[in-house]
């Protein structure tokens, strides 16, 4: 069990560490300074307390989606739909934002919430297709992440505003943005959201790990037949898997929503938000903890990568190689798991 | 000595332990030499130090009389060693031939010539009366079948030495008794057999000579004839065994289960079950005999609700469960130890504390508002498992770490911990050594004595005879006989079971 738990800890850290070697070394193959460049990455980070605010606004979203998808893998369910489940529950927020005059105790949550309904029943969808006709749910959700952006796209052009790019703002009293964060971050975009993100996590875990809808939700990922013959309703979990995953997603919309950006602009591509949550997830070994420190990983490579063109002269895409290097790397766990084996076998 | 392969004082350590001590095993040409011992006494990893997959750390093994070294299972090929594993390595959308050929395609010009590899395959099994067509997909043959394509393949690739690994274990009885001829007409042919299992019958049958290992130790090698069931047990499991279970003339009571002119479809839709008639009295084990596929499955799933009932009616102590909801039946007093437990009996990835509670982990005391509670659940599963001596090394560990008879030994202590009206016990000591079987046995017939209706269906007549206090024969989905254990035998059980109407029996019985 112990050993168990320490592999499970030291994969994603040497992943992450041979991801940033790597990097090193295409960074010198360039003839760039990689020292420099690391150096910037940490300073556009953590160099002051803008660039912190920065990098928990980044994480915020992702360890909402981290925990969709990382709640669908528990279960049995590969939810590649989270970028279309970011981006009904973005709508979703700001069309409430928009329209309902409330105060806001009542106002931000109600906008919270319908956010997170809407991402559910984007989730929803695929669910019910698996559980009563068998249809993959990949197929189904990847189909979905184009349906949500171009209806959005068009719903913002003529519902929210008249025939603009972008909706209006939405009222301070649906706004999670907060001027003591502000003041306190330099004037970053940082939000009230990463609280909601964090008891977000607390939720999975203990839906995940101590109640007996987590019980059946893994049950039936790991085993439908014996789950239907202990008596569960396979097709409702699976359905409610997806809503529960979907809703997550909805979640990581209203951050950007309510918090981030205050509004909502028609989109040429992908927010990208959903997609990175499939590595936040891996790369978290799927448990709440994990997505939490994988959200800030990642979080903080995004921010930080902003500050390697100005300040070293790396070119903005040698972050994202270096990135999707981390990613190769925990992917192919398996590797680093049968070296470390080795090495244990050596000792011995 | 005219010894064809020799393995000499192996040793075999793993990490913390030893699973193969000083065993020596040698087969003669031209005989069956029976490879004993219980589950995890060390019979496979023998056969994988023999294939080269593991390298032992003493002893020899000595091909026809020449020393050589096993780095791996190509070698044991080259030295024509093949093994009949127990799981199928079969390509199931491919034909017969494809699959023996496959890894050893003759080519002509580049291109497979399967008609030349089918002719080879026609003849070889022509040759030793396998009636394999060789032009057949494997998932349309049955699994006999299917084993036979395993013992071609060992023979395709020219195989003196074939090594049958539990092979009886997936098999009916007819299917049984054709493999014992294959065999037979194999050594006649010039082969020679190691069979490993811990079906003691099947040795006294068909084997020349018998190595007994038990817990990693060679006990010692010994001729089959002078040697009886009773000796063999006792040297496998290291005491004396009782083969009779030890039981009581039953007292039934009541009725607690009626099934009346039942009808279910099979997935593919076709009927299986073809209005079944059945009555099980609390106090009572009826036995379903039957060979394989003649609607018990579809029977068990219809009563525990896994499946629709096209027709008729299920009756539990005289409240109607027909098609009610596999929940809804558990609740109201059905437990059922399914025949496929790693399908349906486990949920292999939980702890096996977890598997405890599989079908009251919503209820108080196990949850409370939805929220588990571990130390009830746990605390419940170390009783179980001491009760009930499951081997595990805690109530933490995964389901999938236990062995077979381990596994079902969690299941029994669940299904019947619960204490249900009617306990259904489909196969319940499949796989399982002797120990484990007697233990299993016995725990039905503790429940029975206890007031249970217990419904065991079974493809090993044995257990039918030594269990059961009545004997329902099934045929093509419906109960064609009612009879009692110890008025019949083997035979005119395989006869009814064959669809032979029960008068007839009586006829061959007096012609006996």
């Amino acid at each position: 069990m112990t050993s168990n738990k320490l592999f499970n800890i030291l994969v994603p850290v040497i992943s992450v560490f041979i991801g940033l070697i790597s990097g090193a070394i295409i960074m010198l193959a360039f003839g760039y300074n990689p020292i420099e460049g690391y150096a910037a990455l940490w300073e556009g980070a953590f160099g002051d307390m803008y660039f912190v605010g920065e990098t928990i606004r980044q994480v915020t979203p992702y360890i909402l989606t981290g925990l969709a998808v990382a709640f669908a893998f528990r279960t049995g369910l590969f939810n590649i739909g989270a970028e279309g489940q970011v981006i009904v529950g973005w709508l979703a927020a700001i069309w409430v934002g928009i329209t309902f005059d409330l105060p806001m105790y009542l106002h931000l949550p109600f906008a919270v919430v319908i956010a997170a309904l809407a991402g559910a029943v984007w989730g929803f969808i695929p669910g019910l297709l698996k559980a009563r006709l068998g249809v993959h749910e990949v197929i189904v959700t990847i189909m979905l992440n184009y349906v949500a952006l171009y209806s959005s796209n068009a719903l913002i052009r003529s519902v929210l505003s008249d025939n603009q790019d972008k909706t209006e703002k939405i009222s301070s009293s649906a706004s999670l943005a907060s001027e003591w964060l502000q003041n306190l971050t330099f004037f970053s975009r940082m939000h009230y959201g990463i609280l909601i993100a964090l008891f977000a996590a607390v939720l999975m875990w203990f839906i995940i790990e101590r109640t007996s809808i987590g019980y059946e939700l893994k049950s039936v990922g790991y085993n439908k037949h014996a789950s239907k013959y202990a008596g569960m309703n396979v097709s409702r979990n699976i359905v409610l898997a997806m809503v529960i995953s979907g809703a997550f997603a909805g979640l990581a919309g209203s951050m950007e929503g309510l918090g981030t950006y205050g509004n909502m602009s028609v989109s040429s591509g992908f927010t990208n938000l959903g997609f990175d949550g499939i590595a936040v997830a891996l790369l978290g070994a799927n448990t709440a903890i994990g997505v939490i420190l994988a959200a800030f990983l990642f979080g903080a490579l995004k921010v930080g990568a902003l500050n390697m063109p100005t300040e070293a002269g790396v070119p903005n895409e040698l972050v994202d190689i270096i990135i999707a290097l981390i990613i190769f790397f925990v992917a192919s766990s398996y590797i680093i798991r049968w070296v470390l084996l080795r090495f244990k076998k050596g000792e011995k | 000595m005219d010894y064809v392969v020799e393995m000499l004082n192996i040793r075999k350590e793993f990490p913390g332990i030893v699973a193969n001590d000083d065993i020596t095993i040698q087969l003669k040409k031209g005989e069956i030499h029976a490879l004993l011992g219980e589950n995890g006494a060390g019979k496979s990893t023998l056969m994988n130090v023999l294939f080269g997959l593991y390298q032992p750390e003493k002893g020899e093994i000595r091909v026809k009389g020449k020393p050589v070294n096993m780095t791996d299972p190509n070698v044991a090929n080259d030295h024509g060693i093949g093994m009949v594993h127990q799981h199928f390595m079969l390509v199931e959308p491919f034909t017969v031939t494809q699959n023996i050929i496959l890894g050893t395609e003759p080519t002509a010009m580049g291109k497979i010539d399967l008609r030349k590899a089918e002719k080879e395959v026609q003849e070889l099994s022509n040759k030793y009366g396998l009636k394999v067509d060789a032009k057949a997909k494997i998932q349309d043959i049955s699994v006999g079948m299917q084993q036979r394509v395993e013992i071609l393949k060992t023979l395709y690739r020219g195989a003196d030495v074939l090594i049958f690994d539990e092979p009886t274990a997936v098999l009916t009885p007819q299917e049984i008794i054709e493999l014992m001829q294959i065999m037979k007409s194999l050594i006649a042919e010039g082969k020679s057999i190691i069979l490993i299992t811990h079906k003691l019958k099947e040795i006294m049958q068909i084997c020349d000579r018998c190595t007994v290992i038990r817990k990693g130790k060679g006990i010692g090698t010994v001729n089959v004839e002078g040697t009886s069931v009773n000796e063999l047990a006792s040297l496998m499991v290291g005491r004396d065994v009782s083969f009779k279970t030890k039981k009581t003339p039953a007292q039934p009571k009541q009725t607690v289960l009626k099934i009346d002119n039942l009808h279910v479809k099979d997935s593919r839709k076709v009927d299986m079950v073809k209005g079944l008639n059945l009555e099980l009295r609390a106090g009572e084990i009826v036995g379903i005999a039957g060979v394989d596929g003649n609607g018990q499955s579809e029977l068990i799933e219809a009563i525990t609700g896994l499946k629709k009932a096209q027709k008729g009616s299920i009756e539990l102590n005289g409240k109607a469960i027909t098609n009610l909801s596999p929940r809804k039946v558990t609740e109201s007093g059905v437990g059922h130890i399914p025949q496929d437990r790693h399908k349906f009996g486990l949920v292999l990835d939980f702890p096996i504390g977890e598997n405890i509670v599989l079908q009251t982990y919503y209820k108080k005391p196990y949850s409370k508002y939805k929220v588990l509670n571990y130390k009830e659940i746990y605390d419940k599963a170390e009783k179980l498992i001491k009760e009930y001596d499951v081997r595990t090394p805690s109530v933490y560990t995964k389901a999938r770490a236990l062995s077979g008879g381990n596994q079902q030994k969690a299941i029994i202590s669940r299904e019947v911990d619960r204490s249900p009206d009617l306990l259904i016990a489909a196969q319940p000591t499949r796989g399982l050594d002797v120990g484990a079987i007697e233990f299993i046995h016995q725990k039905l017939i503790e429940e029975r004595d206890k007031g249970r209706a217990i419904l065991l269906v079974s493809f090993e007549l044995d257990e039918i005879l030594d269990v059961s206090d009545r004997i329902a024969v099934v045929f093509d989905g419906e109960i064609v006989a009612n009879v009692k254990p110890e008025e019949t035998n083997e035979q005119k059980l395989g006869l009814l079971m064959a669809g032979s109407s029960e008068e007839k029996v009586g006829v061959v019985d007096d012609l006996e």
